[in-house]
């Protein structure tokens, strides 16, 4: 806005929707007499270093440029690690890049408390209704929106059809004990049952939320969000399970030490059909093809399996996604941006590209794959929807989630010195 | 931490001139000291301040100086966090790793390296070359090599019958980490030995030789005591490195699996840039940096007491 207040004109022209409400929360005069709008530099922080996303946001940028000829954007992309490094660092430093990439939850959360990011609530209460609810909920606290949704997913099983029709399994199994039943199928026809990335420890920590889910429901992981107690005895049954599960020893050979989507880490081996099945988002058939092979039509998704007597149903889902926020500083045509690249027109592209899935009503007819489409249908379906905890969770809580349970798959810490542990971490943060 | 213990060094004055003359050598000295000076505070002291200053509060980093103060509550949460215990032991491991095989075998490779063999330049190249490798290169290098199924090393070692999960199971792991740091960092103390051993007199070597002293005895009693400083650098440079231990790990393993290779400093990461409880993080870079220093203050001051003579540990050196 310091940089450049004129340019309430241009922008409305260009996005359309924007139109009504435009400039209304900020008190745009034309500076100087010519009118002529300033040059803006916005940065713009990504990391969707992986192709359909990098060409096409690099487009949408390149189109955006077009039309607003005063904006250049400076777009900086990072893989994901390295991403989340740097934007800890500069926002450490009290400062936040123009536009960048989020997971919402609370470590954007943290950015909004430390004053970094802006309120976009009245800039983009026009399109608010646009997305789905699941789309949005990780950018709002306290009913104001920090930032706009590009991509929504969710986090279940990938399985090869071959093997499990060689283990002799018919269907995907809808409860957890058909699963650990299937788990020892796969085990006896030879096939190692699931990839894991055990050095990376987010991958593991999916089981833990599935189960914790599933067993102790949606409310309880909010509440424990909350009263920092995760002593109860519905998580201490979930580290039970996720301990059941790992006895079987269902992992691959050396899977303590594997990656993600290094060459011979969790995806390579699905990919590969090295493994019957991974527990995963859903960008992982692109993963499996880029770090291996790729199964083509021989890949199936069903979605995480319901624990018998459990509070949580098998329509909750686990995920998250990716959303643009801006940075309290940006000039004004940042949110332009970031409203621009959820314009319908210009998302569905990504979407039927497959890059993304919908994050807009109306936008699942994009879909094109078969597998995605299931999720895309599972998603709009939802009853519940749970953020990745890494990310819903101040970061010290979710990294120890990721941690504890890969001691407990691990074997060396047990159900309740995982809960004793993440509660000890939680109650640091009150 | 070896520049702030040997500053006072460079100051060393002369026998004493006319006060006059020794005041003008003053305003030299310190004007030639400014810039460095300015800059060792600002870059160093401050920095470090900071630290032990942030270390007394719970703060996530962000916005200005931290304000919650909890005292002493971060170093009581560390000393009695399970993860830092394992910190140390796994420091004591690599050091009395390090000093026991690491340092003689390159001992061992320098006497070798020393005699007139053929191609013995080419072999001090080589085997120095992993040093200059950043640590970075190394790690991807073995993560790729020791990777538990198409890893070349258990491709090669399968012709033996031999296979490991190397940094995959917490039982090899800290083995397999200490023959990474082993491979980048011989060709470095060989490389100091050799140098060490150059400097010995070859008449004393003689001489031994011709009251009869065979191989082995020139170099107990002969080689061995007058490489005494050389070597009790390297242990020194070897126990310092081990104590900041970073970049190997983290690009290895992380610190996994579950914890059974982290290092301080790959603790101090995890919680300072991960999980964003930088007070806590500040803690235990400070314990770090105690550790460092009175590390060196001890050794310096009781085992390297001869070869530094006239640093500050020996009470400036005043003769």
């Amino acid at each position: 806005m310091r940089r450049s207040v004129v340019l309430i004109a241009a922008p409305m022209l260009i996005t359309g929707l924007l139109a009504g409400c435009g400039g209304g929360g900020e008190s745009a005069s034309p500076q100087g007499e010519g009118g002529s709008p300033g040059k803006v530099t916005l940065e713009w922080w990504h990391l969707s270093t992986s192709e359909p996303l990098k060409t096409l946001w690099a487009q949408r940028a390149k189109e955006f440029m077009a039309k607003n000829p005063n904006v250049t954007i400076k777009a900086t992309v990072l893989e994901n690690d390295a991403y989340k490094a740097k934007l800890t660092t500069i926002t450490q430093s009290g400062k936040a890049p123009d536009i960048f990439a989020t997971w919402g939850g609370g470590v954007l959360q943290q950015q909004i408390e430390a004053g970094l990011v802006k309120d976009l609530s009245g800039d983009v209460a026009d399109v608010l209704p646009n997305f789905t609810p699941a789309a949005l909920s990780a950018y709002q606290f306290d009913g104001k929106t920090y930032g706009l949704p590009t991509d929504i997913g969710l986090v279940g099983f990938w399985y090869n059809k071959k093997h499990f029709e060689k283990a002799g399994i018919s269907e995907p199994p809808a409860t957890w004990s058909a699963f650990l039943e299937d788990v020892t199928k796969l085990k006896a026809a030879g096939i190692t049952p699931i990839a894991l990335a055990g050095k990376e420890k987010w991958p593991g920590h999916y089981y833990w939320a599935y189960l914790a889910m599933r067993i102790a429901g949606l409310d309880a992981l909010k509440q424990a969000a909350t009263d920092h107690d995760f002593t109860k005895p519905d998580f201490v049954a979930a580290g039970q399970q996720v301990k059941a599960l790992a006895d079987l020893q269902p992992f691959q050979k050396g899977f303590l030490g594997a990656g993600y989507g290094t060459p011979d880490g969790q995806a390579a081996t699905m990919g590969n059909g090295k493994a019957a099945m991974e527990l995963m988002g859903q960008w992982a058939p692109a993963t499996q093809e880029s770090a291996g092979k790729g199964l083509g039509d021989d890949l199936g998704f069903f979605p995480f399996p319901a624990v018998e007597g459990g509070k949580g149903s098998i329509g909750d889902a686990f995920g998250g996604g990716g959303g643009l926020a801006v940075g309290t500083d940006a000039p004004k045509e940042a949110v332009d941006f970031v409203k621009y690249m959820t314009e319908m027109e210009n998302h569905a592209k990504a979407v039927e590209a497959g890059g993304v899935l919908p994050v807009l009503k109306g936008e699942e007819s994009a879909v094109k794959d078969a597998n995605l489409k299931q999720v895309a249908t599972l998603l709009a379906e939802t009853t519940g929807y749970q953020l990745y905890l890494d990310q819903a969770y101040p970061p010290a809580v979710g990294q120890q989630v990721n941690d504890s349970v890969a001691e407990l798959i691990g074997g060396t810490k047990t159900p309740e010195e995982v809960s004793q542990d993440i509660t000890e971490v939680a109650k640091s943060e009150e | 931490m070896t520049t702030l213990t040997r500053g006072p060094e460079a100051v060393r004055l002369p026998a004493p001139a006319p006060a006059a003359r020794r005041r003008g050598r003053w305003v030299t000295i310190t004007l030639f000291l400014l810039p460095a000076l300015v800059l060792f505070l600002l870059l160093v002291v401050a920095p470090m301040l900071v630290a032990v200053y942030s270390s007394a509060f719970k703060w996530n980093g962000f916005g200005g100086l931290p304000t919650d103060f909890i005292g002493l509550d971060n170093f009581t949460r560390l000393f009695g966090s399970e993860i830092f215990a394992q910190d140390l032991w796994h420091l004591l491991v690599l050091v009395v790793l390090s000093i026991c095989l690491q340092l003689p075998f390159s001992l061992a490779l320098a006497m070798l390296l020393n005699q007139r063999i053929r191609g013995r330049a080419l072999y001090r190249v080589v085997f120095f070359a992993p040093y200059v490798l950043s640590e970075v290169i190394t790690g991807v290098l073995f993560s790729l090599i020791l990777a538990p199924d198409a890893g070349m090393a258990n491709q090669l070692l399968s012709v033996f019958g031999i296979e490991s999960e190397w940094l995959a199971n917490p039982d090899t792991v800290m083995p397999s980490l200490f023959i990474v740091m082993t491979w980048k960092y011989f060709g470095f103390h060989m490389m100091i030995y050799l140098a060490g051993r150059q400097n010995i007199p070859n008449e004393l070597i003689e001489a031994a030789q011709i009251d009869g002293a065979t191989g082995w005895k020139t170099f107990r009693h002969v080689t061995l005591p007058l490489l005494g400083p050389t070597i009790r650098i390297s242990i020194f440079l070897s126990v310092i490195y081990t104590i900041q231990l970073f970049d190997l790990v983290w690009i290895l393993t992380g610190g996994g699996p579950s914890h059974s290779s982290e290092t301080m400093a790959v603790t101090m990461m995890e919680w300072g840039f991960k999980r964003t409880q930088v007070g806590y993080a500040s803690a235990i870079s400070v314990v770090m940096f105690v550790l460092s220093l009175v590390f060196a203050l001890i050794y310096q001051r009781f085992v390297m007491r001869r070869d530094l003579e006239g640093a500050s540990t020996s009470m400036g050196g005043r003769r």
